[in-house]
């Protein structure tokens, strides 16, 4: 079973080049469930996510782990702790599955060492997760957009740590790849207890997979809880500038947004 | 799990042993050319008379051709090819373009500029030449960096302004060569080919000691170098602190290329070809710079065995390796104009 740490921004204000993006952000993020970062394009979600991963510099505020700033934490030993899936990772040339999800293992190898048998079933146990081990020697450029994702998932689940960002894990990908992923994800998060962080677009799949939600406009949290307390039409329209009405998920009972636009905008009876 | 970790651990293994026979493989090649080196001139002396000289023997005839000519000259190919081999490898994975060697950024380009000039302009000592060849090059790679500074790292920023610094120091380099004096243009040729004429064992030490410091170093690092090829945000995040990586790599390379440029000239495309024909050889799983390093060995010792005794005419080496490079720029040029990358 993971960890639990106290992981927790105070007074946060970050951005890019001197413009804030992030205006006094506290958050506190709860252990050991899935959280989601919602929000409209642009309004910080993913800069949150990088700040408290430490791949952007607070302005001011901090970031802490455990009560300790994160940039005073060896960088290693942090990567042992918080891992971060970014969007758009690199795919080196001609590298093979296997050979990339051990990258995942650079936190816990030592210098100039060979793979030990921890790395091993490491690898071998994120790549079981993930469904990926009938892929183990194949090159990345011959998989499909959703075996790929897999594969940097498997990448940043061997690194074995409590806490797990992802940066729109789905983006991309078909609905059925989207369910699949966030199922993984799922399974991952209630069998082992890791933390997860993620951003995702999708409103409703949002509600549906996430413990606890934060909602954000204009750089500026607004609300946070769990999906079905704060989902609400006037919410959505605060956050999205977006006329709905919300309903029940059929499936899972969660908060489901139905939009209204000009064109569709009256509810329709069924007998 | 041991049925899960099995498939995983053979594949990994047999690539591991497929990277150890070929790094042996291009080890063992690397060996035979020095050998030959030694042994092929205007006199082809056995191997028996070539260790003679090597162990101090007073050999008839052997010991000056072998000692004094082409002992030299193979250490100079040797060091000279490892260093642009090594860099190459390293600026490639960095930057994570096939494009993105030493030469493109224009540090070797530097380097020739400063050496042309103060043979033609201040019509120097060789040693002169050589510390202001070095000085030449790393100023190069400074005002490059300088200039593609901004707020944020950029590769292709730092590519273009390294091809229009290169072109502007070319332009220079031309224009001395037009009002040098007549018998200062051979020397002065020499700096912008590449040639292991006229290696001397004294003048070689300054390399040979910059390699051997700087070269374990880059060795050190190069799994985190394989790192920084997934990008700046995942190699963060697994724990490499990529701005310290990256400068110690930079400044390494720098330094060893500056050397072996002010040794050898500009020996083209080595380093540009030595890193992809290695990554090609031994695969991608592990970290290609001990290969990298001996391909560059292989190239500048056979193209110079080519240039001195194919041809009725002997061509200096960078003749050889220019067109041995060329077809290769145009190929990757072509592969990745299709794959949109350009």
């Amino acid at each position: 079973m993971k960890q639990t740490h106290t992981f927790r921004t105070d007074n946060l204000i970050a951005g890019y080049d001197q413009t804030p993006i992030l205006h006094n952000i506290d958050v506190t993020i709860p252990s050991n469930e899935i959280s989601i970062i919602i929000g409209a394009n642009g309004c910080g979600k993913s800069t949150l996510l990088k700040t408290m991963a430490r791949l952007i510099k607070p302005t001011a505020g901090e970031v802490t782990i455990g009560g300790t700033p994160i940039h005073k934490i060896p960088p290693k030993k942090l990567a042992r702790v918080l891992g971060l899936l970014p969007q758009t990772p690199i795919v080196p040339e001609g590298i093979t599955v296997t050979d990339l999800v051990g990258r995942g293992r650079f936190p816990h190898q030592s210098f100039m060492k060979g793979w030990s048998q921890k790395d091993y079933e490491a690898v071998s146990e994120a790549m079981d997760i993930m469904n990926i081990t009938e892929f183990a020697d194949r090159h990345i450029d011959e998989l499909s957009g959703g075996q790929r994702q897999r594969v940097w998932i498997a990448m940043a689940l061997a690194q074995q740590t409590d806490i797990l960002f992802l940066d729109e894990p789905t983006t991309y990908l078909d609905i059925t790849y989207q369910v699949e992923i966030l199922d993984l994800l799922t399974d991952l998060n209630r069998k082992y207890g890791t933390t997860i962080v993620m951003v995702l677009h999708d409103i409703n799949l949002s509600a549906r997979y996430a413990d606890h939600i934060f909602a954000l406009r204009e750089g500026k949290l607004i609300a946070e809880g769990d999906p079905s307390s704060i989902i609400t039409s006037p919410l959505i329209e605060e956050i999205f500038g977006l006329k709905c009405t919300v309903m029940k998920d059929p499936i899972s009972g969660s908060p489901f947004v139905v939009p209204i636009g000009r064109h569709h905008n009256k509810v329709r009876k069924h007998s | 799990m041991n049925e899960l970790i099995y498939p995983i651990k053979s594949g990994r293994i047999k690539r591991q042993r497929r990277f150890l026979t070929v790094t042996i493989i291009l080890a063992v090649l690397s060996f035979i050319l020095a050998g030959a080196m030694l042994m092929i001139g205007n006199t082809i002396y056995p191997v028996s008379d070539v260790i003679g000289v090597l162990m101090g023997e007073d050999v008839s005839g052997a010991s000056f051709a072998v000692g004094t000519i082409r002992l030299p000259r193979m250490i100079a190919g040797v060091f000279a090819g490892f260093a642009f081999g090594v860099a190459g490898h390293v600026f490639q994975t960095m930057l994570r373009n096939p494009l993105a060697n030493p030469n493109v950024i224009g540090i070797t380009a530097g380097s020739s500029a400063a050496a042309v000039f103060s043979i033609i302009v201040l019509q120097a000592s060789s040693t002169f030449v050589s510390v202001s060849s070095v000085i030449g090059g790393l100023v190069t790679v400074l005002v490059i960096f300088t200039l593609s500074r901004s707020t944020s790292f950029s590769i292709g920023r730092l590519i273009l302004v390294g091809i229009g610094i290169q072109a502007m120091l070319n332009a220079v380099v031309s224009y001395l060569l037009l009002i040098g004096q007549e018998n200062d243009i051979p020397t002065a040729m020499r700096w912008l080919t590449g040639s292991l004429n006229g290696a001397t064992t004294e003048g070689l030490y300054p390399l040979i000691v910059t390699v051997l410091i700087f070269s374990p170093i880059i060795l050190a690092l190069g799994r985190r170098l394989d790192m920084l090829e997934l990008g700046e945000q995942a190699a963060t995040s697994l724990g490499v602190n990529t701005g310290q990586t990256r400068f110690l790599l930079v400044v390494s390379s720098v330094m060893i290329i500056a050397l072996a440029t002010a040794a050898t000239g500009p020996i083209a495309f080595i380093a540009f070809l030595s890193g992809p024909i290695a990554k090609r050889l031994v695969g991608a799983g592990f970290s290609g710079t001990i290969p990298a390093g001996l391909v560059g060995i292989i190239l500048v010792l056979a193209s110079d065995l080519i240039g001195q005794f194919a041809f009725t005419a002997r061509y200096p080496v960078g003749v050889i390796t220019g067109i041995l490079g060329a077809p290769y720029l145009i190929y990757l040029l072509i592969r990745m104009n299709q794959k949109g990358d350009l």
